[in-house]
Order: structure tokens, then sequence, then C-alpha cells
């Protein structure tokens, strides 16, 4: 009996070990990347580069991919090519550092950050664009544009999308409901405006202050500062060429807290902010009513959309006010960049570069370009004509993303650098050295 | 032991080193006919060590080598990477985290697993239950992680967690009525805050009457029998009467501090009148904002909102805040993983036999000395095996932390830590490397005492 007993018992244990050994193993396994690779059928039309596959990654997903792809199977009908489209998800240098590594690229990349692009480029993992792309660029982007897209000399990427930030989408409903005729044109009207809502008992503002999407709280500090020390500050500030440590960050962190500072200017307080993505802060002011205003770029439209809202009537934007004495315009924008040799690649990147390409994607919204040979006509949606003009009459104290420029370690990465100190200035709106010593930590690492 | 050693007959323990030895050599014999000779046999595996080479061996070595040089990959820097792992603020919380982790989760699962076996043992249902127990399994982490997010929601109209602990708070203690209400900021005002409550600010005394202006107060509660805002009845002897309303105009405009039309009345507002800090009469308002105070004593008294009526209501823990989120994020994972437990845990107790619980019982043990005394040491190689296999299974947790931490540095472990050194934005695979080789190190030990074992029981 005992022995017969301790077999089985044993063989249990056995079981068990081999049972464990394996889901452990097969857990291991689980993580490996999947390509979301779609090809798109070729269709009649051009026939130049028939038989040719381009392979394009970049990180939109959704309504942006969508759209993205109908500016493809423009091209696809144009040259005969065909276009093999894959997002990189959220993080693009985590998807293309592999790849890279492995001499696998993409034929064509488009980056969110010149940062990436840089970093790219100093290592030699991109290809220079061809002389006739780079006139068709010269021809229809200002020499800024063309300089972000440029390294030593050499021009390597197309900005292929701009997104304008420097606008707050408001509910004009809930303005009028609370008596406020005219939207704030400056940062003192809108904190006076913001009590004027939190008095009809509209909560003012959502904060997309989550740690994924803090990114939104960085564009809310450059339009700050931009307005406030001007663009040569800013320039140097991007550069790390002055501190985080510097009176000028500190007064524009102290105009942060005027709005940050105030739990109840904030859908669901600091505890509700800080969980915050942005998605989640659109749809909580024109899904659900939950606030009157949300920071957000152009590209909060296609998130507008998801909810019942309707872009231009129900949703409108105004531009960020002003806290200083320059009017702040603060612009992103997603990079274009050839990683393989190949005429299907330049083909491409001439077509992104083509007024052809932004008549397309501005008929499809969620769009803005830099392109000039792009009218304001070609917009499907009259926020995107708005802003186009706004865009070009900001003309050269236009400012690029200064988070997107800088190393992603301190301006992109969740849960560290930029965005984590911000994110922990709105818990502690009062902490300003803490803040600035923090973001100055971070950034020496970074800019190392 | 002993009686057992000594009942068997020494010519059986002879018998048995006999037939280890003596049948040696023609089993030798039988091998250089029955199996192939050593340069074949090596020549069918070496595809599979090829393989193993290239997909385990290099990366491992490729690893630790990569992790003695610096970002870029250009210049050695020895064993800075690894005392990386322990610089830092950032770095600190994961390393803390993942002790938090590995003691606490599998021991958490293991002690549920063997909580949920031993009971299902004796329902009637006990495989439906196991299989609603173990569905979990079958959900991808990230689908895990991503109804978690929802669950841990701070909204209580989203997040599950906090309905229920605000279903239960409201249970006890009945919401209030209009939180966040207050008075208009600046300028003279007919009201003021103080400590949460609102004063009228001039005193009134009996036979007079006051307006107690209120703005802020959010659509979501205003009651819907609410009223239009009226003047306050007139004041006998020996009553204070008034209004207490929402003092603004939809769309702006009307004259402030006077209930104008279209401005609603705040019914269900408590109203105290005080002299020398002692409340002397107490009333509540009407559909219209109105109350009266009785019974009111000569001179002058202050009107009082107590705090009572404003203070916010109760929106449940902060599951996703800086103290909270590695537990809530280890609930999350009791929930998958308790029920690989509890199947592993069940299948032992099959194993036990019977007649020893049996025994214990006629010798009178209750149902916990049994368990405690003859069910746990009976399963504890089992249990030993689940804790184990978890530990593993812990150091290298990654998916539920990326995706309901959402990248909050307080919920990091080293698992995430070595990606986001990496790939996630570092742009450090030196640093990445090190936690790499540092979890591998620490995996190491666990996997030989599961394959020791599983050697043992082979035997």
């Amino acid at each position: 009996m005992r022995v017969s007993r301790g077999v089985t018992s044993r063989r249990a244990v056995g079981a068990a070990v081999a049972a464990g050994l394996l889901l452990s193993a097969a857990a291991a396994c689980g993580g490996g990347d999947d390509d979301k690779g779609g090809g798109s059928k070729t269709s009649a039309g051009g026939t130049e580069l028939k038989g040719v596959t381009v392979s394009v990654a970049a990180k939109w997903t959704g309504t942006e991919e969508t759209n993205f792809r109908k500016v493809l199977q423009a091209f696809e009908k144009q040259t005969g090519a065909t276009v093999q489209y894959a997002s990189t998800g959220e993080n693009t240098d985590a998807y293309l550092g592999p790849k890279l590594a492995a001499h696998n690229p993409p034929d064509v990349a488009i980056l969110p950050q010149p940062g990436l692009m840089q970093q790219y480029a100093a290592k030699g993992q991109l290809k220079p664009l061809e002389p006739d792309v780079v006139s068709e660029v010269s021809q229809n982007f200002s020499p800024y544009w063309k300089d972000l897209g440029s390294y030593q000399g050499k021009t390597y990427g197309v900005i292929a999308k701009a997104a304008y930030k420097s606008i707050i989408w408001y509910r004009p409903q809930a303005f009028s409901d609370a008596g406020v005729q005219q939207p704030p044109a400056a940062w003192a009207d809108l904190v006076k405006d913001a009590g004027t809502l939190q008095d009809s008992g509209t909560t003012p503002f959502t904060l997309a202050a989550g740690p994924q999407d803090s990114w939104t709280l960085t564009d809310w500090f450059e339009n700050v500062y931009l307005s406030q020390a001007g663009p040569d500050n800013y320039d140097k500030l991007a550069k790390h060429e002055i501190k985080w440590t510097d009176p000028t960050v500190a007064k524009a962190l102290q105009t942060l807290a005027e709005i940050w500072g105030k739990p109840q200017f904030l859908n669901g307080g600091v505890a509700t902010a800080t969980k915050t993505k942005f998605d989640e802060s659109i749809t909580q002011v024109f899904g659900q009513n939950k606030a009157a205003m949300a920071y957000g770029g152009d590209f909060a439209a296609a998130n507008i959309a998801t909810t019942k809202a309707k872009v231009g009537t129900d949703a409108k934007v105004f531009a960020f006010p002003k806290a200083g004495d320059t009017a702040p315009a603060v612009i992103g924008g997603d990079v274009a960049v050839a990683m393989k040799d190949g005429k299907g690649a330049q083909a491409l990147m001439k077509f992104l570069a083509s007024p052809e390409a932004g008549k397309v994607w501005a008929g499809l919204g969620g769009y803005l370009t830099p392109n000039k040979a792009v009218s304001p006509d070609a917009y499907s949606d009259p926020i995107a004509k708005q802003l186009i003009q706004q865009m070009q009459q900001a003309g050269d104290s236009a400012r690029y993303d200064m988070s997107d420029l800088a190393p992603a370690a301190f301006g992109a990465t969740p849960g560290a650098g930029e965005w984590e100190a911000l994110r922990q200035f709105v818990s502690k709106p009062t902490d300003v050295k803490g803040t600035q010593a923090t973001l100055e930590a971070a950034a020496a690492k970074a800019f190392k | 032991m002993k009686p057992t050693h000594e009942g068997v007959p020494p010519a059986a323990t002879a018998g048995g080193a006999a037939a280890v030895t003596g049948p040696a050599a023609p089993r030798r014999g039988a091998r250089e006919r029955l199996t192939p000779p050593s340069w074949l046999a090596l020549l069918f595996l070496l595809p599979a060590l090829l393989l193993l080479g290239f997909l385990v061996v290099y990366p491992i070595v490729y690893s630790v080598i990569r992790s003695f040089f610096d970002a870029s990959g250009g210049s050695f820097v020895g064993f800075d990477n690894y005392t990386g792992v322990f610089q830092g603020h950032d770095d600190l919380v994961a390393v803390r985290n993942t002790v938090v982790w590995v003691v606490v989760a599998p021991t958490l699962v293991t002690i549920v697993g063997l909580f949920f076996a031993v009971l299902t043992e004796r329902i009637r249902w006990a495989t439906a239950f196991k299989l609603v127990v173990f569905m979990p399994m079958a959900i991808s982490f990230l689908a895990s992680g991503v109804i978690f997010r929802l669950v841990y929601q701070q909204d209580p109209d989203q997040g599950v967690a906090n309905a229920a602990l605000v279903a239960i708070h409201d249970t006890f203690k009945s919401g209030t009525t209009y939180p966040g209400a207050g008075p208009r900021t600046g300028g003279d005002q007919l009201v003021h805050e103080q400590g949460g409550a609102v004063l009228g600010s001039a005193p009134v005394s009996a036979g007079q009457t006051a307006l107690l202006p209120l703005v802020k107060v959010k659509p979501e509660y205003l009651p819907k029998d609410a009223k239009p805002a009226a003047q306050p009845p007139a004041a006998k002897a020996g009553q204070v009467t008034g209004t207490v309303w929402f003092d603004f105009t939809k769309g702006g405009g009307g004259e402030q501090n006077k209930p104008n039309a279209g401005e609603a009345g705040l019914p269900g507002i408590k109203v105290e009148a005080l002299r020398g800090g002692k409340v002397v009469a107490k009333a509540t308002t009407g559909k219209d904002g109105t109350f009266t105070l009785k019974k009111v004593p000569s001179g002058a008294v202050t009107l009082r909102l107590p705090k009572g009526n404003f203070t916010a209501s109760y929106g449940g823990a902060e599951w996703l805040g800086t103290t909270l989120i590695t537990p809530a994020i280890i609930g999350s994972y009791l929930w998958v993983w308790s029920g690989f437990a509890m199947v592993l845990i069940a299948a032992g107790l099959a194993a036990i036999p019977r007649d020893a619980l049996e025994a214990a019982r006629v010798d009178g043990a209750t149902e916990w000395q049994v368990f405690r005394r003859v069910t746990i040491p009976l399963l504890a190689p089992v249990l030993v095996v689940v804790l184990v296999t978890l530990v593993i299974n812990v150091l290298k947790v990654f998916d539920l932390v990326f995706i309901i931490g959402g990248g909050d540095p307080n919920a990091n472990v080293l698992a995430l830590e070595m990606w986001t050194k990496s790939f996630g934005g570092g742009n450090d695979p030196g640093s990445g490397s090190a936690i790499a080789v540092l979890l591998f190190l620490l995996v190491l030990p666990a996997m030989l005492f599961n394959i020791r074992r599983l050697r043992q029981e082979r035997k």
C-alpha cells in the first residue's frame, strides 16, 4: 500500500513540474510580435513600377491608417507598384531599432520625431534623397521644413504630415451656457473664463496626464514657454543650451500651475487627470460633456469623430492663448525617410513630397501639411482650413515641438524624462523648484 | 522509515545490487547491436543542437557581452551597467517592485489556488467551478491587462472596482447633496467659505430675511424637482427666512446675488443659525430653495450651510495611484494565475490517499487539523513546484505591468525596465542587457530546482 501511494503522489508531482515548465516555456515564447503587414492590391493605372513592392512602416492605426492607405492606393494607381503597410505601434524606435540592427528595415518609414531621424542619419541607416526628390521638396516646402528633414547638409526626410499643436478644443455650448462670448485670447482670460465656467457648474478642463499620454503636458508647456520666453530661448532650451533650472522655465511652470494647480478646474481632480489617456480626455469633453475644454492638436478631430459631436459646430478650436508677447505656434510632424535603396522607395518619397499626395490626404481629413502647393481649398473640413491659415500666418516664429526634438529618453518616453516630470508637477503644482531639478537631471542625462 | 528498512531482507538489497552490476556485461553487448554509434547519434542531434545554439546559447552569450558595453556599443564599461540597475530613484523603484512581486504574488496565488482546490473537492459543480476559475488562463495577458485597466478606472461610472467601493460606501453613508458647490470667487459676496462650510457674510436677527447665493453647482447634482428660485417668504416674529439658490443665469447675464428668473432653487440644503459658535436653529430648504428658521432667539445670528452639504462625494480608491498600483496589478495577476495553481494542486490533492485523512479523522482530528497536519504535508511537494514555477513566471512579468501601468514609473518592474532601457525610448541596449542577465541569474536557481525535482521524480 505505502509503496504504491508514494508512486502515485510522486507521479502527480512530476506531472505538475512538467506542466509548470511547459507553461513557463509557452509564456516565454508568447511575446513574439506579429507583423500586421497588410498588402494592398495593385490597381490599374501607371505601370512604370509594376512588380515593385514597397514596404512602408508608420505608427498610424485606425482612421489615420485607413486614410494613409488611401493615399498609398493613389500612389499604386499612379505607378503600378504594390505597397505593403505595417503599423509600428506607438513606439516607432522599438519597432525599427531591431529591424535596422538586422539590416532588414522597411523601404520607407515615417518617423514621428525629427530627433529620431537625426539619430538614424548619424548612424548612416538612412538613404539620402535623390536629386529629383530633393528638388520636389525644395519646390513645395519652405527652407525651415526642408532643414528639419536634413542632417549635415544632406536631405533625408520629407515632412509627410504636420500637426498643429497651438490650439485648444472647446465645446461652444458650454461656453455660451456660462455666458463666455469670446474664446480667450490671453492666458489671463483663459484662467478667468475657466473660473466662470466653473461657476456655471461646468468643469473647465480635461487634462490627459496619464503616464502614456503625458506628451500633452509637454505641449502645454511648449506653448506657454514659446509665448513667454520667445523663439530664441525656445531654440536654446530645445538644444539644452540653457538649463531647465532657468528662471524662464520657472515662470512657465508657475503660469501652468494657475490651471494645473486647481484640482476643481480638472475633470475628476488630480486623481483622474493623472490616469487619463489622450483619447479619453477628448471623449470626456465631447462625448460625455464632462468638461468644456481639452488640449489637443488638430489630430484630435479624429477622436472627436468617434463621438456624436460634430467638428465645427459642437467642437471648435481657439488659438492657444498668449501667455507672453509671442503668439505661440508649435508644430509637430511626421518625417518620411527612405531606409533602403531602390526605385520604389525614392518614387514613394517623391510622391509624398508632391502636392498630389497632399491633396488626396487633405480631402480625407485629419491632415495638415506645410506643403505650399496644397491650397487651403483642398481641405475637406473647415477647422483644417482655419488651422492651415494660422500656421501660414505664424511664419518664421513657428517652432517644432520641443520634446520631439530632444532625445527620446527625455522627450518621448512614457514614465520618464520630461513626460513624467510634468506629470508629477500636476500632482504637486507648488513644487516648481523640485520639478525643475528633476527636468534638468533627466535632460543632462539624455543630452550627454 | 526505520521499520521498513528492517523489514527488507538483506538478500533483497544484495540482489538489487547484483541486478545492477550483474547483467551489465551482456547489456553492453546489446547496446552495441541495438543503438547507433555515437557519431551517428551526434549527427541526428546536430540540427537540434544548432537550433538551440542559435536561439538560446548565442543570445545569452551575446547579452552577457553586450551588458559590459555602453549605449552605443563602442566602449567597454565594466560593471557600470550592473551597478546602474541599483542607482537612481526610478531604478530602485523597479527593483523594489520586483521584490514585492516575487515575495507576494506567488505566495498569494498558491494560497488562493490551494483554497480553491480544497473547496472544489467538496462542492457539487466542481468541474464547472474549476472551468470558470481556469478560464482567465485562456485569455492573453495583453487582453487581461486591457480588462483590468477598465476595472481600475478612476471614474466610478466606468471602473468596476471603484463602482463597487462607492456602492458599499454609499449604503453606509449617504452621499452629499451638492459636492463642489460654493460661493463665487472674488468680489463682494453675500456668503463666504470657511473650512468647507458656507457662512452668511452679514449677521441677521429674528424677523429678517437672508439671501444665500451659491455657484459651481454641477448639473448632474441639481435635483429634477428643483423649482425656480423664489424670494424668501416674509419672516414672522422669531423667524429668519431666506433662499439658497444657484446664482447663475444660463448663458450669463442676470443680476448677481439676486434670484433672477431662470435660476434654480437648491432644495435639501441644511441651514443652521449660529450664535457664539452654537447652533440655535435648524432648517432645510424647500424645492424653490427657501427656508424658514423657527424660534430664533432675539439678537444677531450667523447663518451657516454646514460642510456636509458640499463635501465631494466618495470617489473610490485611487487604484492606479502611487501606492496601490503594484498591489492592483498583482490582483490582476492573481485573477489570471489562480486557475493554474488550482488545477495543479487539485491534481496533487487527488493523489493523496484517502485512508490517511480518514485515519486522522478516526483519531479525532478536527477538519482544520486534518488539513493543516495531513493534507498540507502530503501536498508540500506540489505546492513547492507551483510556487517555484510562479516565481520564475513573476520575475519576467511584463504584459500586465506594461498595459495596466501604462508606463507609470511607480509600477515598474525589472522585466519592463529591461525593455524600456533597450527599446522603449531608453536607447541603451547595454543596460538593458545587464538587466536581462541579472534576471537570468535570478531565474536560474529556481529553474535548476525545478529540473532537479523533475529528475528525482523520474528516478
